[in-house]
C-alpha cells in the first residue's frame, strides 16, 4: 500500500511556509542598501515595476508547476519533458550550495544571541591592552562593534591565503544552528509546517516594536528624511533597473526548487494564483517596511556620532584654549572656530589636524550592505538605546528567525526531491535522509568557521547562485512556454484553478520574464569580463579597516567550479537523457 | 618610604597645595610644598603616584569620575570591564542546546514508536487477511460445502404458491 503525499493541513501553513522562505535576510540587509544607492524614495518605481513584470508571474510558474506536478524540482522537471531533469538536479545543486553558507549567518546570530545576556553588551566598548593604560590598538583605530565582529566574532585573517584554525566558539554554534534546523523538518512538512507559523510572524512582530523604538529615536527623521528622499535623475542610470530587477528575483527565492517543493504538498485545486500574488506583494512590503526601520536606525546612529563628534571637538577646543565651560556650543561652534582662528592662528594651525570636520551628511551616506549592516551598524545603534540588552535580544532574534525560515526552504528544496525518489525512501527514513543532509552541510560549513572563512563565506555568497539561478530559471520559463507548450499548461491550470490564465500571465511568461532574464544574464557577464579579475574585501587589523585585494588562483578555481557545478547539470543531464534513449532504440531495434 | 611621604604630606594642611595659572575653563596647575623641608615642592613623579593611588578619592571628593576629571600626564589605569568567571554565553549556549537535543530524541523516538506500532497494525490486518484467503469456494457468497450437504436450497423467490395456479 502506497503511503500518500503528506499535505499542509491547511493553506495557511503553505502561505506561511512560502512566506518564511522568501522575507529573509535580503529584505532587511539588501533592499535598505539598494534604496539608499540608487535614488531613495525613487528606487520604489523600478522595483514595483519589475515586480509586476518579472515577479509575480515567475512565482506564479512555479507554484503551479509543483502543485500541478506533485513532485520536487527533479521530478516535476522530468515530468514536463525528460531531457530537462538536468534543470532539477542543477536546482538542487544550488539550494545544496546555499544550505551550506547560509547556516553559518544563523550560527552568528546564535553568538550575538547569546552574547546579549551580558550587561552592558560586550561591544559596547573596547577592550584594554596589555598594560590596561590603553584600548586595544586594534579596537581604537576602527570602533568597538566593528572590533568585536572581525576579532571576536569572526577572528579574521589578514587574507584568504592565511586559513587560520577553526574557531570552536563558532564551529559549537554552526552545530547548533544545524540541530534546530534538524529538529524543524524532521518530520517533514507535519513539523515544517507548525514552525513556520512561528518563523513567518515573529519577525513582523520584532519589525514593529523596532518601528516604534526607531521612530521614537532621536535623529531618526533625519535618517528617514535623507533616504527617502526621491533623487530621480538615478532612474536615468540602467544599474538602477539592473538592481531592482536582481533584487526582486533572488528576494522571492526563485530557482532553487524551494517553492516547486512546498507547493507539491498543496491540495490539488489549491489557488495558488492567489497566493502567487499575495506571497509577492507581502514580500515586496516587508522590504519597504524593514528599510523605514532601518532608515530611522540609521538616522539614530548618524546623529548620535555626529554629535558624539562635535562634544569631543569641543572639549578638545575648551581645553587647549582654556575657555569657560559652555563657551562652545554645537550652534557657535562654527563662529568659535573662526573666532579662535583669528585670535590663536599658531596655536589654532597645529591643533588643525585633530579636529575633524563633522558632517551629518558625512554620517548618513555611509551605505552598508550584508552582514556588515547586520552585526555591525544594527549593534553599535542597539548599544546606544535604553534597556539595549532587551532590544539586542529582540534583533538577534528576528534575524534567526528570517534566516531559519529561509533554511527550511532550502532543505525542503533538497529533501523533497529524494525523498520523492523511490530508491532512497524505501530504504531509509525520512529522518535519516533529513539527517544525512544535515550533517554533511555541517561539516562543510566548518570551513567557514576558520579564520579566512569569511573570505570563503563571501565567495560562495557572491557566486554559487547568481549566474547559476538566471540560468536555471531562463530554461524553466521557455520550457513551461515552449516545450511543454503554453496551451497546455493553459488547461492544466484550468484543470487545477477552474479559470484559465489570463492574457497578462501570458505575456509576461512568454515574452516578458524570458527578455529581462537574458538582459540580466548578458549584463553580467560582460560586467564580469570587463572587469577582468576579481576581487575581495580584507580586513587589515593594523589599519582597522577593510582593504581590496586579488583573489589567487585556486579561489578564484574554485569560483568557476560553484558556476559550473550548477549550471553544467542542464546540458549533461539532457545529452545523458538523448544518450540513453537512444541506446535504448538500438536495444530494441536489435531485438526486432 | 613614598607612601610614608604621601601620609607625611597629607598630614599637612591644604595650604601646603598651592595653586596657580587657573584659568575661565575649570583647569589648574597645582604644586604640593613640603613644609618639612623649608618650602620646596614635592618632586613631580611623587604626587604622580601618589594621585595614581588614590584616584578614585580624589575623584569623588570632586563628585567627579575618570571620564570627567583629567590630570594631564596622568594617564588613569582604567579599569577593565566585569568578566564572570563561566561567560554567561556559554551558559545560555547549553541550555538551548541541551533543549534542542532533548526535542530531537523525543521526536526520533516517538517516530520510531509509532512506525513500529503501525509495522503491528498492518501485520495484524495483513493476518485478517490471509484468514480469508484460505481456499475456501464460495458461490455467491454461500459456501460451498454447505451447498454440498444439502440437498438443494429452496429459492424464495419461486416458493409455490399453490392458490396461484388456477385449478384444472
Amino acid at each position: 500500500m502506497e503511503k500518500p503525499r503528506p499535505l499542509w493541513d491547511n493553506p495557511l501553513q503553505f502561505i506561511f511556509a512560502c512566506i518564511s522562505y522568501a522575507v529573509g535576510l535580503g529584505n532587511v540587509w539588501r533592499f535598505p542598501y539598494l534604496c539608499q544607492m540608487y535614488g531613495g524614495g525613487g528606487f520604489l518605481i523600478p522595483y514595483l515595476i519589475m515586480l509586476i513584470v518579472e515577479g509575480m508571474p515567475l512565482l506564479y510558474l512555479e507554484l503551479a508547476v509543483g502543485q500541478h506536478m506533485r513532485q520536487g524540482s527533479i521530478g516535476a522537471w522530468k515530468i514536463i519533458s525528460p531531457y530537462l531533469s538536468g534543470v532539477g538536479i542543477a536546482s538542487v545543486v544550488v539550494s545544496f550550495f546555499l544550505s551550506m553558507y547560509y547556516n553559518v549567518i544563523n550560527a552568528w546570530a546564535f553568538w550575538y544571541l547569546f552574547h546579549s545576556f551580558q550587561d552592558p553588551l560586550p561591544w559596547a566598548s573596547c577592550p584594554l591592552n596589555s598594560n590596561h593604560t590603553d584600548y586595544d590598538e586594534e579596537c581604537a583605530q576602527t570602533s568597538s562593534t566593528q572590533y568585536f565582529w572581525y576579532r571576536n566574532t569572526l577572528n579574521i585573517s589578514p587574507s584568504i591565503e592565511e586559513y587560520g584554525s577553526i574557531q570552536w566558539e563558532q564551529a559549537i554554534c554552526l552545530i547548533l544552528a544545524w540541530l534546530v534546523v534538524y529538529l524543524c523538518i524532521l518530520r517533514g512538512t507535519e513539523s515544517t509546517g507548525k514552525v513556520v507559523y512561528v518563523t513567518a510572524s515573529l519577525p513582523y512582530l520584532v519589525l514593529i516594536i523596532y518601528l516604534i523604538r526607531g521612530l521614537t529615536l532621536h535623529g531618526a527623521v533625519n535618517g528617514l528624511i535623507y533616504m527617502f528622499t526621491p533623487k530621480l535623475e538615478q532612474l536615468a542610470n540602467p544599474k538602477t533597473w539592473i538592481n531592482a530587477a536582481t533584487q526582486i528575483f533572488f528576494s522571492l527565492g526563485l530557482g532553487f526548487g524551494s517553492l516547486i517543493a512546498f507547493a507539491s504538498y498543496n491540495e490539488p485545486n489549491n489557488n495558488c494564483e492567489r497566493h502567487a500574488i499575495i506571497i509577492s506583494l507581502i514580500n515586496s512590503s516587508t522590504s519597504i517596511f524593514a528599510s523605514i526601520v532601518t532608515f530611522s536606525i540609521y538616522g539614530f546612529k548618524a546623529t548620535f556620532n555626529y554629535e558624539n563628534c562635535l562634544s569631543k571637538v569641543i572639549l578638545l577646543l575648551t581645553n587647549v584654549f582654556d575657555l569657560e565651560e559652555g563657551a562652545l556650543t554645537a550652534d557657535n561652534l562654527d563662529s568659535m572656530k573662526n573666532y579662535l582662528t583669528s585670535t590663536y592662528p599658531n596655536q589654532y594651525a597645529e591643533l588643525l589636524p585633530q579636529i575633524k570636520n563633522c558632517s551629518l551628511e558625512a554620517e548618513l551616506d555611509t551605505a552598508v550592505q550584508g552582514t556588515g549592516l547586520a552585526f555591525i551598524v544594527y549593534s553599535e545603534a542597539i548599544k546606544n538605546m535604553e534597556v539595549s540588552q532587551l532590544y539586542s535580544v529582540l534583533y538577534f532574534i528576528m534575524l534567526l528567525m528570517l534566516g531559519i525560515g529561509s533554511m527550511l526552504g532550502n532543505t525542503a528544496a533538497i529533501l523533497t526531491p529524494l525523498t520523492d525518489s523511490k530508491f532512497l525512501s524505501t530504504h531509509l527514513p525520512k529522518e535519516v535522509i533529513s539527517g544525512i543532509v544535515c550533517f554533511i552541510n555541517c561539516i562543510v560549513g566548518l570551513v567557514f568557521t576558520m579564520e579566512a572563512g569569511n573570505y570563503w563565506f563571501d565567495i560562495f555568497n557572491d557566486y554559487a547562485a547568481t549566474l547559476s539561478l538566471l540560468l536555471i530559471v531562463l530554461v524553466e520559463t521557455i520550457a513551461v512556454c515552449y516545450v511543454y507548450g503554453l496551451r497546455r499548461f493553459e488547461k492544466d491550470l484550468l484543470l487545477m484553478l477552474g479559470h484559465k490564465p489570463n492574457w497578462y500571465w501570458k505575456i509576461m511568461w512568454a515574452f516578458a520574464s524570458p527578455v529581462l532574464i537574458i538582459s540580466l544574464l548578458i549584463f553580467y557577464l560582460t560586467d564580469y569580463i570587463r572587469t577582468g579579475t576579481l576581487q575581495y574585501q580584507a580586513w587589515d587589523a593594523t589599519q582597522g579597516q577593510l582593504v581590496t585585494k586579488d583573489y589567487p588562483s585556486y579561489a578564484l578555481a574554485v569560483i568557476g567550479l560553484l558556476v559550473a557545478a550548477s549550471t553544467m547539470c542542464i546540458p549533461i543531464g539532457a545529452l545523458i537523457i538523448f544518450i540513453m534513449k537512444r541506446l535504448k532504440k538500438r536495444n530494441v531495434s536489435t531485438l526486432e | 618610604s613614598g607612601i610614608n611621604r604621601l601620609r607625611e604630606v597629607q598630614d599637612q594642611k591644604i595650604s601646603n597645595v598651592l595653586l596657580c595659572n587657573m584659568t575661565e575653563r575649570v583647569s589648574f596647575w597645582f604644586v604640593v610644598t613640603d613644609s618639612a623641608r623649608n618650602v620646596t615642592t614635592v618632586p613631580g613623579s611623587e604626587v604622580e603616584a601618589a594621585i595614581r593611588m588614590n584616584r578614585n578619592r580624589i575623584n569623588s571628593a570632586f563628585l567627579l569620575t575618570d571620564n570627567t576629571l583629567q590630570f594631564l600626564k596622568i594617564s588613569s589605569t582604567l579599569s577593565p570591564p566585569i568578566e564572570p568567571t563561566v561567560p554567561v554565553w556559554v551558559i545560555v549556549f547549553g541550555v538551548v542546546l541541551c533543549l534542542v537535543v532533548a526535542a530531537i530524541l523525543f521526536l526520533v523516538v516517538s517516530g520510531i514508536r509509532q512506525r513500529k506500532k503501525n509495522n503491528n497494525e498492518s501485520a495484524e490486518t495483513g493476518d485478517l487477511e490471509d484468514k480469508c484467503d484460505t481456499p475456501v469456494t464460495t458461490e455467491n457468497g454461500i459456501p460451498c460445502d454447505i451447498l454440498d450437504l444439502k440437498a438443494g436450497q429452496i429459492n424464495g423467490v419461486y416458493a409455490a404458491d399453490d392458490e396461484r395456479f388456477t385449478p384444472l
